[in-house]
């Protein structure tokens, strides 16, 4: 026992001398425990991607003519399959709260708070989680959709993965911070809709917006999902010179920075 | 795991703490000016009913909340100024559950463990002392959703000793506990203080408070009414309960009992029957009292001595009942 102590001492005050390092350890620890929790119920993964799948399936064939006639002039599913994708992560990432209340109620997060854990760590840990689902779930959809007939650009691919994960790092934390605002699920399942149903049908993930009226096509374009998709679709195709690539990683990076900052000072007030 | 447990000293000390919470304009003070002094190495109690500021006051000397006003020292460190040592140094075993059905309770407790920043190596032998301890061994590596209510309770209490902190903080740690469950749970907390931790537990069962705190203080509307040993309070406050049978006799028995000066107080009942007197010592007063009433030629028909309840304590200091708020 007086070994034990003396070892863990020497961690803590290792620990304690760099509150950087603590902020790490503590994101590892509770991103590879909310990875085990999670993958404990692999259902969730399977819902997570189900409605994109149904999508693809049932919707795609009908996509051709229309995508034709907005004159893209690609095959269906490389228009379609991106911003499927871009879905995936914002459903992947909008509803996570659901998640956090659930934990808010067993009393998990309120005996992590009494540990000087990096209150930084409860929300990167989690967030982290999150990406890293849908990024999988995302690649499992990649693989579903190649038989219908998706053209893989690799490079195209790996960096509208990295733009997935940024729109997580900016839904998630954000669907956190709602989750310890509010504490129950009736508040925040009302909140979470009425955000992302607009965010999604004013995004253009569906129907190509050239179709719509131009009022509509204002309000797309001040959606910075709508830039999400238009990069997404560039990549997918190798179009590396299309200005909507920095555009939609540059808006989607600083939102995630804003989103982040705004989440980590509701996780580290006293009363959260 | 910190710097080892003082022997005697001051674990808790409060002056004057305070929260006021805010609600749409409105005002409430949930803790209205609490000073408390725990020693080292007992276990303390916190009687009230509910909403009596018990869970507010708990939560902030753990750190969850901050304090409207007041200042406070747990653990050796400043409330205010140096949370971060007190989380180091204590233990908080929150009302109604610590952990997620999902995960095994060796998985939460290695967790913890790591989250005071022991080494897996460490934390995984202290999680395996626990368990043992807590005699969670057989259940250790299934979820905590199949797990009992008793045994639940039992990895909370676990959850809060990995660290080995100074004092632990337990709310409300019987509460929906069957019979058993509880008898139990006063063990094992009896077991902690023998090892030296401090306890500050929060509690509406008088029984509780009775039979496991060392010293307790009653707390009503945010603030405190009395503190001290069970023995003490009882004594202090309400003395002795005898009841004596008169039989019609009621007036003159009283007015020979209030001549005495050992009786503190005294009356009978609406029919007559009874006179209700309170002394401070009941077992040294009786043999007088029926000397007196021999001697006045008065003859009680039934004579009984009641120690008082934590419930005649708070009752006199607050004119409520504490049973009544409780069921």
């Amino acid at each position: 026992m007086t070994a034990n102590t003396a070892i863990v001492d020497e961690a803590l005050t290792a620990i304690e001398r760099t509150p950087r390092m603590r902020a790490l350890r503590d994101t590892w620890l509770i991103f590879r425990r909310s990875v085990v929790l999670t993958i404990r119920q692999p259902v969730w993964i399977l819902f997570g991607i189900m409605y994109p799948v149904l999508y693809l399936v049932l919707f795609g064939p009908l996509l051709d003519k229309a995508v034709g006639q907005a004159g893209s002039g690609v095959s269906a599913y490389n228009w379609f399959v991106p911003g499927l994708l871009i879905q995936v992560a914002l459903f992947g990432s909008a509803f996570v709260g659901f998640g956090l209340i659930a934990e808010l109620r067993y009393g998990v997060v309120e005996r992590m708070r009494v540990t000087p854990m990096s209150r930084f760590a409860m929300l990167l840990g989690r967030s982290l989680r999150d990406v890293f689902l849908l990024v999988l779930q995302a690649v499992l959809m990649i693989a579903l959709a190649i038989p219908f007939g998706l053209h893989l650009n690799l490079a195209g691919v790996v960096v509208t993965l990295g733009l997935m994960a940024l729109i997580g790092l900016v839904m998630a934390p954000l669907s956190y911070s709602a989750a310890l605002a509010l504490k129950s699920e009736d508040a925040f399942a009302p909140l979470v809709q009425g955000i992302v149903m607009p965010l999604l049908l004013l995004s253009g993930i569906l129907l190509p917006m050239a179709l719509a009226p131009d009022w509509l096509r204002f309000l797309s374009s001040i959606n910075p999902l709508t830039h999400a998709v238009d990069a997404a679709r560039a990549l997918f195709n190798g179009d590396w010179g299309n200005p909507e690539i920095a555009l939609g990683v540059g808006l989607t990076t600083a939102l995630a920075v804003g989103a982040v900052w705004i989440a980590s000072r509701a996780f580290s007030r006293a009363n959260a | 795991m910190t710097s080892p447990t003082p022997i005697g000293g001051t674990m808790i000390g409060t002056t004057d703490l305070r929260r006021t919470f805010k609600t749409r304009g409105d005002s409430v003070e949930a803790v209205a000016g609490v000073d408390l002094h725990v020693e080292a190495g007992e276990i303390f109690g916190f009687l009230g009913p509910n909403g009596a500021g018990k869970t507010t006051t708990l939560r902030m000397l753990a750190t969850l909340i901050t304090p409207t006003a007041g200042a406070a020292t747990v653990a050796g460190a400043d409330l205010r100024r140096q949370p971060q040592l007190v989380r180091q140094r204590i233990g908080y075993v929150p009302q109604g559950g610590s952990t997620d059905p999902a995960e095994t309770g060796r998985g939460e407790l290695v967790l913890q463990g790591r989250l005071y920043g022991m080494t897996k190596g460490a934390a995984e032998a202290r999680a395996a002392e626990v368990l043992a301890t807590l005699d969670l061994e057989a259940a250790a590596d299934r979820g905590t959703g199949t797990y009992s209510g008793g045994m639940r309770r039992r990895l909370d209490v676990g959850l809060g000793i990995v660290h080995q902190p100074q004092v632990l903080f337990l709310d409300e740690p019987t509460t929906g506990l069957d019979p058993q469950a509880r008898a139990r749970m006063w063990q094992e907390i009896e077991r902690l203080r023998e090892l030296g931790t401090t306890v500050f537990l929060t509690t509406h069962y008088l029984e509780e408070a009775d039979a496991l705190c060392d010293r307790l203080a009653i707390i009503d509307l945010g603030r405190i009414v009395a503190e001290g040993t069970s023995d003490q309070l009882k004594q202090r406050v309400a003395g002795d309960v005898v009841t004596i049978g008169v039989d019609g006799a009621a007036a003159s028995v009283l007015s020979l009992v209030e001549s005495l000066p050992f009786v503190r107080e005294a009356s009978h009942d609406a029919e007559g029957g009874l006179v209700r007197l309170y002394v401070d010592r009941g077992e040294t007063a009786v043999p007088h009292l029926l000397r007196s009433l021999d001697a006045a030629g008065l003859a009680p028909t039934s004579i009984a001595l009641n120690k008082p309840s934590l419930d005649d304590v708070f009752l006199r200091q607050t004119g409520r009942s504490l049973r009544e708020e409780v069921a």
